[in-house]
């Protein structure tokens, strides 16, 4: 007895519309590969490049609670703002951050991460200045590397003091294909 | 000794794991119309409550007796109005199978969901094994054997 595609997507639908779930994720198609986008009712709580769910659903549980479940209608505004963003639509996203997950200082520097502007580049020394430690490049180095909301936290953005595109979780293709996106190299 | 305890799985684990076997049990008690609404609801209650399991085992059991108390809710609703309900035993106002689960509550695990499913639920032995993820023999052996236990009053203490 299998279940029909729309019972269960009835099914989901009704669960997130009572608010019953502690996270509610999907797979987002983007022009960089499909995106596993996850969001709590505080709000966006994570992008994944690797969009395997079966990856993830423990992290999720973990750290958000184990009332996970697949629902289109929760990453909703997500997913409409970053096919915006894709199509050249969209300079910046109008959401909601869940950063539960990060540390104190991580959610600094995220913060002033997400003021970096569009089809601008900045470098992990002016950030580390920003949150008040001239010092902690590296630091913000790792920050970036483990970014809990890619691209809506836009850590493609940040490059090395040399202007080289040092690292990206999602791979040095997939930065420099944003910064093409944005406008920020040269196509 | 300690039993050890499995992890509650992410929701969407447990529910793609479960879901066609719940599916069909309700399509089996209740039509092919009446198990799509149950079956919503049913997850929906498990879902209410899934923050709250302690552990992770026999979660198909609990999924299944959630669904099988939808089942008699859903009889009972359907009832026409003029007719007479046969009086069912009940004690300081549960419905009876409130009793068997709260009598057999000291059993152990296998037991007693085979006792409560059988008894408070009438569910089918095929139906009980399912939701064991064992065999109809063993499911009616399991269900006698508490059953025993419960009339002899040999409850072991570390199932208190």
């Amino acid at each position: 007895m299998t279940v029909t595609p729309d019972l269960d997507r009835r099914f989901r639908e009704a669960a997130a519309a009572e608010g019953l779930l502690d996270v509610g994720f999907d797979v987002v198609e983007s022009p960089i590969g499909p995106l596993l986008v996850a969001a709590t009712d505080r709000g966006l709580a994570r992008i994944f490049f690797d969009a395997e769910p079966e990856l993830h659903l423990e992290l999720l549980a973990h750290t958000y609670g184990p009332r996970v479940l697949r629902s289109a209608v929760s990453v909703d505004s997500a997913h409409r703002q970053l096919d915006e963003y894709f199509a050249g639509d969209r300079s910046s996203f109008e959401l909601d951050v869940d950063l539960r997950g990060a540390a104190p200082f991580a959610q600094q520097v995220l913060h002033q991460l997400a003021r970096v502007p569009y089809g601008q580049t900045t470098t992990y020394g002016t950030l580390a200045a920003k949150v008040g430690s001239p010092r902690g490049a590296r630091a913000v180095g790792m920050v970036m590397n483990r970014n809990p909301i890619p691209i809506v936290l836009p850590c493609h953005r940040v490059v090395g003091s040399n202007g080289s595109l040092t690292g990206y979780a999602g791979g040095l293709d997939v930065k420099e294909k944003l910064l093409r996106l944005e406008g920020a190299l040269l196509p | 000794m300690m039993e050890s305890t499995v992890a509650v799985p992410p929701f969407e684990s447990f529910y793609v794991e479960h879901r066609d076997v719940v599916l069909g049990f309700l399509r089996r008690r209740l039509g092919r119309q009446a198990a799509e609404d149950a079956f919503q609801e049913t997850f929906l209650r498990a879902l209410r409550a899934y923050d709250r399991l302690d552990h992770g085992e026999h979660l198909r059991a609990w999924v299944l007796t959630i669904a099988a108390r939808l089942v008699i809710d859903t009889g009972r609703r359907s009832k026409p109005e003029s007719y007479e309900l046969p009086e069912l035993p009940v004690e300081d106002g549960r419905p009876a199978y409130a009793q068997i689960e709260h009598l057999a509550g000291r059993l152990p695990p296998t037991e007693r969901a085979a006792v409560v499913l059988r008894y408070a639920y009438d569910l089918a032995y095929d139906d009980i094994a399912l939701a064991l993820d064992s065999t109809p023999e063993a499911a009616r052996q399991a269900a006698s054997s508490g059953v025993r236990r419960l009339r002899a009053g040999r409850i072991h203490d570390r199932y208190a």
